[in-house]
C-alpha cells in the first residue's frame, strides 16, 4: 500500500507508456510504481497487455511512447543496462533439458557474468529454492514444481533488485504452488522487489499491491483491498475481473 | 562482448553436443559411412557388367571373341543360352546387362574376308553404364578389324588403318577412378549437412524450448549467443574436413597434390557461406521439423546442381546458372583444383572470389535477421 512506503523512491516508475503493433494499440497510456520489496502483481485476461508491459520493462520492446525506470536504468534510453539489475523467469522456465541442475546454473552464472563465486551462488539457490534431487539430474527430468524453483533460482543469481516472473505457477500442482509464494515472500522480505503476471485471481490476495490490466488500459492500482472497494463494495477480485472482461468483450 | 559469456554459451553448447547422442553420432559417423558408401559403390566408370553368351559359331574365333570382350574387364560372362530370345529374356529380367549373339556363319566370314557381323545387346536403361560397354565393345571390334585386314594382305596395311589414332592419356586420374573424383564433394556434402541442418536446428530448438527468449532478457548480446551457437559447430566441421581427407587418402588413396592450407583456409568461407543459409532457415522455421524441411530446400538443390555428381557441363542452361549461386559449386571446383590437379591458391583465386561473396551476403544478411528475429 502507498501509504506504507512513506518517502521511499519507487524503484520502478512508469510514466504513460504506449505501445503499438501496427493499428493494435497493446498497452494504452499505463502508468503505475513499484516500491522496493513488494510483491506487485499485474493482472488481466489473455491479451490485455500484461506480457508487453513486462517486455518494454525488461528492455526487450521500446514503448511507442511515454518513459520507465527500473532499477534507475531508463530502459527506454538504455535497455541494455537494465539487464544485468534484473531477474526474469517466463513461463516456459527457460531451463536447458539436457543440462543437469548444477550445470543450468552454472550456465546462468556465466551468462550473468558471475566469476568467483558462481560455486557459493549456485550452493545458495539450491539451498534456498528447496531443489531437491541430484545436483547432476537432467533439468527434463524434473518434476513441475522443482524446474519452477530452478528457474526462479536462475534468474536470481545475480542478485537482482527487481525481478519479473510472468505467469509462474502455471502448471504446477498446489503443494509447490504455496512453497513457491513462501520463497517470493521470503525474497521480498528481505528487498526484492517482485513483479509477477498471473490470470489466476486466487492468488491475486497474495500480492501487496496490483494492477489491473484490460485491452491495453490500466484499470486499477493498488493493495488487493483498495482495488476491491473501487469496484464496489462485497465483491471479490474474480467477480471484478470476469466483470471488467465482460464489459469489455459483449 | 565478454570472453567470460562467451565461454560459458560455448561451454553449455559443447554440454548439449556430447548429450545427443543421435546428433553426435550424426555429426561423426556420417561422414565416414558416407566416404565409405559413395567411395565403394558409387562408379561412373561400369565394369564387370553379367553378360550372357549366345554363340552359335562355337569356333576359335568365336571364342577369341568372346575372351577379348572379357579381357576389357567391361563384362563377365555369366551365362550361355541357345537362343535369341533366351538372351533377350535374360537382359529383360536383369539378370544379364549385355549379350553377344554370334552368328554361325561368323568365323567362315572372317575367314573369307568377308564382312562378318557379331551383336552386341547392351541394357542402356541406365545411358552412364552402358555407354563404357558400349565404347568396350566397339574397341574391341575395331582392333578386331585391323588384324583381320592385316592378315588378309600379309603386309601392314595402310589404307584401311585409321590414319589418325588418338590415344587419349587420362590427366590427374589415370585409372578413372570415381572415388578419388567423389570425395572432394563428400567433404562439401558433409560440411553443407553439419552447417545448415544441425546448426539452424540447434538454434530452433532454443527457440522451441523458450530458453532463447529468457537469454535476450540477460546481459548476453546477441552477437555473443550467435558467436557462441556456431563457433562449436565450425570446429565439429573442421574435425570432419579432416576425417575425409585422411580417410579418403589412406582408403581410395586420393592424392592431395595442392597446399592443405588452401584447402583449410578456403573451407572457412565455405563453412561461413552454409552457416548463413543455416541461420536463415532458423529465422523462418518455428519448429526443430520445419527447420529440418527447410534445410532440405537448400540441400537437395545443392547436391544435384553443384556437379558433385552429375557433370555441370551436361546441365541445361537455368540449371547451371542456378547452380552459380550455390557455394557448394565454387567449393568443390577448388578442392578437386587443389587436392587432384595440385592447383595454387592463384589458380582458384576466382572460385574463392565467389565464395567469399557468397559467405559475406548469406551471413550479413542472416545475422541481420537473426538479430531481428531475437527481438
Amino acid at each position: 500500500m502507498p501509504e506504507s512506503f512513506p518517502g521511499a523512491e519507487p524503484v520502478v516508475l512508469v510514466r504513460s507508456i504506449t505501445r503499438r503493433f501496427g493499428r493494435i494499440v497493446a498497452v494504452d497510456d499505463v502508468s503505475f510504481e513499484i516500491f522496493p520489496g513488494e510483491i506487485f502483481g499485474i493482472l488481466g485476461p489473455n491479451g490485455s497487455g500484461k506480457t508487453t508491459t513486462i517486455r518494454i520493462l525488461c528492455g526487450l520492446f521500446e514503448p511507442t511512447s511515454g518513459s520507465a525506470r527500473v532499477a534507475g536504468v531508463d530502459v527506454v534510453q538504455d535497455p541494455d543496462a537494465v539487464k544485468s539489475r534484473i531477474g526474469y523467469m517466463s513461463q516456459a522456465f527457460g531451463l536447458y533439458r539436457d543440462l543437469t541442475i548444477e550445470e543450468n546454473l552454472r550456465f546462468y552464472a556465466g551468462v550473468y557474468g558471475l566469476e568467483n563465486d558462481w560455486r557459493e551462488r549456485v550452493r545458495w539457490a539450491i539451498q534456498a529454492m528447496h531443489i531437491i534431487g541430484q545436483p547432476n539430474q537432467l533439468a527434463g527430468t524434473l518434476s513441475g514444481g522443482i524446474k519452477q524453483r530452478l528457474a526462479l533460482a536462475c534468474a536470481l543469481l545475480h542478485r537482482p533488485p527487481v525481478v519479473f516472473l510472468d505467469e509462474p505457477t502455471a502448471g504446477v500442482d498446489p503443494a509447490a504452488r504455496r512453497l513457491f509464494w513462501n520463497i517470493i515472500r521470503g525474497l521480498a522480505d528481505k528487498g526484492t522487489t517482485m513483479i509477477v503476471t498471473t490470470h489466476y485471481m486466487d492468488e491475486a490476495e497474495k500480492f501487496d499491491r496490483l494492477a489491473f490490466l484490460s485491452r491495453g488500459k490500466l484499470k486499477a492500482v493498488g493493495t488487493p483491498a483498495e482495488v476491491k472497494r473501487s469496484f464496489g463494495a462485497g465483491q471479490s477480485l474474480e467477480d471484478i475481473f470476469i466483470a471488467i472482461q465482460e464489459k469489455e468483450e459483449p | 562482448m565478454t570472453a567470460h559469456r562467451l565461454r560459458s554459451i560455448i561451454w553449455k553448447e559443447f554440454i548439449q553436443m556430447r548429450r545427443d547422442r543421435a546428433t553426435l553420432a550424426m555429426m561423426l559417423g556420417i561422414p565416414v559411412i558416407q566416404l565409405l558408401a559413395f567411395g565403394f559403390a558409387i562408379r561412373m566408370d561400369v565394369r564387370h557388367l553379367p553378360m550372357a553368351v549366345y554363340d552359335e559359331s562355337r569356333t576359335q574365333e568365336s571364342r577369341e571373341l568372346i575372351q577379348k570382350l572379357q579381357a576389357t574387364d567391361n563384362f563377365d560372362v555369366t551365362r550361355h543360352v541357345d537362343s535369341y530370345a533366351a538372351a533377350n529374356r535374360l537382359i529383360d529380367r536383369g539378370t544379364v546387362r549385355a549379350a553377344i549373339v554370334i552368328p554361325v556363319d561368323y568365323a567362315r566370314r572372317i575367314k573369307r574376308g568377308r564382312p562378318s557381323t557379331a551383336q552386341m545387346l547392351v541394357d542402356a536403361s541406365d545411358p552412364n553404364t552402358s555407354q563404357n560397354a558400349i565404347a568396350a565393345a566397339q574397341l574391341v571390334g575395331q582392333r578386331k578389324n585391323i588384324e583381320v585386314l592385316t592378315a588378309l594382305s600379309r603386309a601392314p596395311v595402310r589404307m584401311e588403318t585409321p590414319p589418325v589414332e588418338i590415344r587419349v592419356r587420362p590427366l590427374y586420374n589415370p585409372a578413372l577412378k570415381s572415388a578419388i573424383f567423389i570425395v572432394p564433394g563428400i567433404i562439401g556434402l558433409i560440411l553443407s549437412v553439419t552447417m545448415l541442418m544441425i546448426t539452424s536446428m540447434s538454434v530452433v530448438r532454443e527457440r522451441e524450448q523458450g530458453t532463447l527468449e529468457q537469454l535476450i532478457v540477460t546481459p548476453i548480446t546477441r552477437g555473443e549467443i550467435m558467436i557462441g551457437k556456431i563457433a562449436p559447430y565450425v570446429l565439429v566441421g573442421y574435425v570432419q574436413l579432416t576425417a575425409v581427407l585422411t580417410l579418403g587418402h589412406l582408403i581410395f588413396q586420393m592424392p592431395i597434390r595442392g597446399s592443405l592450407l588452401v584447402v583449410y583456409a578456403v573451407t572457412f568461407l565455405f563453412i561461413t557461406a552454409n552457416l548463413g543459409l543455416g541461420l536463415f532457415v532458423s529465422t523462418l522455421a518455428k519448429t526443430q521439423t520445419q527447420s529440418m524441411q527447410g534445410s532440405y530446400f537448400f540441400f537437395l538443390p545443392n547436391v544435384l546442381l553443384s556437379g558433385f555428381m552429375f557433370p555441370r557441363e551436361g546441365m541445361p542452361h537455368v540449371a547451371r546458372e542456378v547452380g552459380l549461386l550455390f557455394p557448394l559449386t565454387y567449393y568443390i571446383q577448388i578442392l578437386r583444383g587443389v587436392l587432384l590437379k595440385g592447383a595454387t591458391f592463384f589458380d582458384v583465386l576466382p572460385q574463392t572470389g565467389m565464395l567469399l561473396l557468397l559467405a559475406l551476403v548469406f551471413f550479413g544478411f542472416s545475422v541481420k535477421r537473426f538479430q531481428k528475429r531475437l527481438g
